[in-house]
């Protein structure tokens, strides 16, 4: 059964009804085709029309469905299974809400980094949502030295409500492992794509997110806060978290517009989980095509060009 | 029959020989000692009792840190563009203003180039009157300048951090100050010029999780609430009372992510020791 979101009631009414119509179809000898098609054009025309005008709110939504792909979920698909995950920060643990290691893209030695969340509440626990703790950071700048070591590229996957604030996070410095993750990517000698899958939460997204491409998925969000953590601070009340997220301008779009990313990545018509095997190859395609012009840059100039991009960012007179 | 009793009738004191106690004469310390606010300023602002750092600004830091109190600010000029339109309860534009008046300031964090016990030294140090000290992009901007400046003078790098993490109201722009410090400190590295952190009370948030976790020394006042994620989200996520002096300088220290806690008053000795450690 598919989950739909609260604006998408015209979408799931069309789906039953297209589904009854099936029934009919099969148990009875009345031809359907002609209204099966009619139906079809009609869910076609009003998916997009909802999908057009998604408010930052409803976006906020959808990067959050429970069906959309996770970060395991893209490597495999990409890496055609051909994914060898590395675990530990050679410290403390291994976070299980950091996943990484060596993966191929059509032969290429790729490191992948990236949030893992649950489906289901036994995983949500064992992911910890998503939520990394320092290790995770840790486990993550070490994975990150060994593609550098060996000049593979990186690629982050990030999806993260936000760090883990926990009491063990702070014992074990969960500031200083996402500023020497910040410090430590600016100068990294190989290229690094950072993709925002799903939540780009504050600098739990950022520990994992200085690259030389910076890009978001279609309906995901990246921002300093979560609307309902917004709305609970500046307005003290968690009702205003759509006026929060409009006013966050924390869409694809915005962030675009304000240069704080470098693209977009289209998502299929209802969403990356409303067709995954089409976002999976669009995304490995965006990948492969980035990763190739970044390679024509030798390493310095890469570099210098990151630490620019960031150094721009900022709005001030 | 009334207590006391007056003597001479119709005493009248003219006004400009009344004897008036002026604003912000005394100094009540957390213990409840009042002292005054000349012996406080004497004491680099620590109460002499308790050794209790009371919260100052950058104004005063400066004062301490160089020599006469002579120095140069850096892109003193720099005022937040409000590059989202943001409005809560409030506009943003009339929040800054409304700062600005309050404190005299532009924005949270002032950058100067002096010198200190002889030395050159660049200092940026935020303020938290200032919305909290909170980082959006003209934080980012002086600390930038002032790593410039203390890169073509060839001099160390010093940030005192107070700050309650990032501005929410510059939102993505908020989260970039984080990258876009941490890109120019690689620069600050690149040229061999050391960063002393001075972490002070409150820094928490973004601060922390970019460059004030970031020194070539990491050094903390003492007492200062020093953390990631504030103390209430954490008691609301693990549902427990956190421990007695969690997130305090001192854990820090104790957790290995400070390399000592220098008490206000002998901040300028140990610099010149630092500085020359580093130097000679």
């Amino acid at each position: 059964m598919r989950t739909y979101l609260d604006f998408e009631k015209p979408i799931e009414e069309l789906n039953t009804t297209i589904e009854k119509t099936n029934e009919i179809g099969t148990k009875g000898s009345v031809d359907i085709s002609t209204t099966l098609r009619e139906l079809k054009d009609k869910l076609d025309e009003t998916t997009k029309s909802i999908y057009a005008n998604l408010t930052p709110w409803q976006r906020v939504q959808v990067s959050r469905h429970p069906e959309r792909p996770y970060t395991l979920d893209y490597i495999k698909a990409i890496t055609n299974n051909d994914f060898l995950e590395l675990h530990g920060d050679r410290n403390v643990k291994d976070d299980k809400a950091m996943v990484g290691g060596f993966g191929s893209i059509d032969g290429q030695t790729v490191m992948f980094i990236g949030q893992q969340k649950g489906r289901n509440t036994k995983q949500r626990n064992f992911r910890n949502f998503g939520m990394a703790n320092p290790e995770g950071y840790r486990k993550a700048l070490r994975l990150m030295k060994l593609a550098e070591k060996f000049n593979k590229p990186i690629v982050c996957l990030i999806d993260t409500p936000g760090a883990y604030p926990g009491l063990e996070a702070e014992e074990r410095g969960q500031g200083e492992a996402i500023a020497r993750n910040l410090y430590e990517m600016m100068i990294l000698k190989v290229p690094v794509i950072c993709i925002i899958i799903g939540e780009g939460a504050s600098g739990g997204a950022l520990g994992i997110g200085i690259g030389d491409r910076v890009l978001m998925l279609e309906n995901t969000w990246y921002s300093v806060i979560s609307p309902e953590s917004c709305s609970s601070i500046l307005w003290r009340s968690w009702d205003y978290k759509e006026i929060a997220a409009e006013a966050l301008k924390l869409t694809g779009k915005d962030m675009l517009k304000n240069k704080l990313i470098d693209g977009i990545i289209k998502e299929p018509l209802g969403g990356a989980h409303a067709e995954p095997e089409k976002m999976y190859k669009k995304l490995k395609t965006e990948i492969k095509r980035n990763l190739s012009k970044l390679n024509e840059l030798d390493a310095l100039d890469r570099i210098d060009k990151r630490i620019d991009k960031f150094c721009k960012m900022g709005v001030y007179k | 029959m009334s207590w006391f009793k007056r003597s001479d009738k119709g005493i009248v004191t003219p006004t400009k020989e009344k004897k008036e106690t002026p604003d912000g004469f005394w100094y009540k310390t957390p213990k409840g000692d009042i002292i005054e606010t000349t012996e406080l300023e004497k004491n680099n602002y620590v109460t002499p009792e308790e050794g209790y750092h009371t919260r100052i600004g950058s104004k005063q830091y400066f004062e301490i840190i160089f020599d006469k109190n002579k120095y140069q600010t850096i892109a003193p000029e720099l005022e937040s563009g409000d590059p989202l339109n943001f409005e809560d309860t409030k506009k943003y534009k009339d929040r800054i203003v409304a700062s600005q008046k309050k404190t005299g300031l532009k924005d949270a964090m002032e950058a100067a180039y002096g010198k200190t016990n002889g030395q050159p030294l660049v200092v940026a140090c935020m303020d938290f009157s200032f919305i909290g000290g909170s980082m959006g992009s003209v934080v980012g901007e002086k600390i930038a300048k002032a790593i410039d400046v203390a890169i073509a003078k060839e001099c160390p790098f010093m940030l005192i951090t107070k700050s309650g993490g990032a501005r929410m109201m510059e939102a993505g722009f908020s989260l970039m100050q984080m990258a876009k410090t941490s890109a120019k400190l690689t620069q600050l590295s690149a040229a061999k010029q050391p960063y002393i952190a001075y972490l002070t009370d409150p820094t928490t948030g973004g601060v922390t999780a970019s460059f004030a976790m970031l020194g070539d020394i990491n050094i903390a006042e003492p007492g200062a609430l020093i953390g990631f994620a504030g103390p209430r989200v954490i008691k609301e996520t693990i549902g427990k009372d956190l421990p007695e002096g969690f997130q305090t300088s001192e854990f820090l220290l104790e957790k290995g992510f400070l390399d000592f806690i220098v008490d206000r008053t002998k901040l300028k000795e140990k610099l010149e020791q630092v500085i020359r450690m580093f130097k000679n």
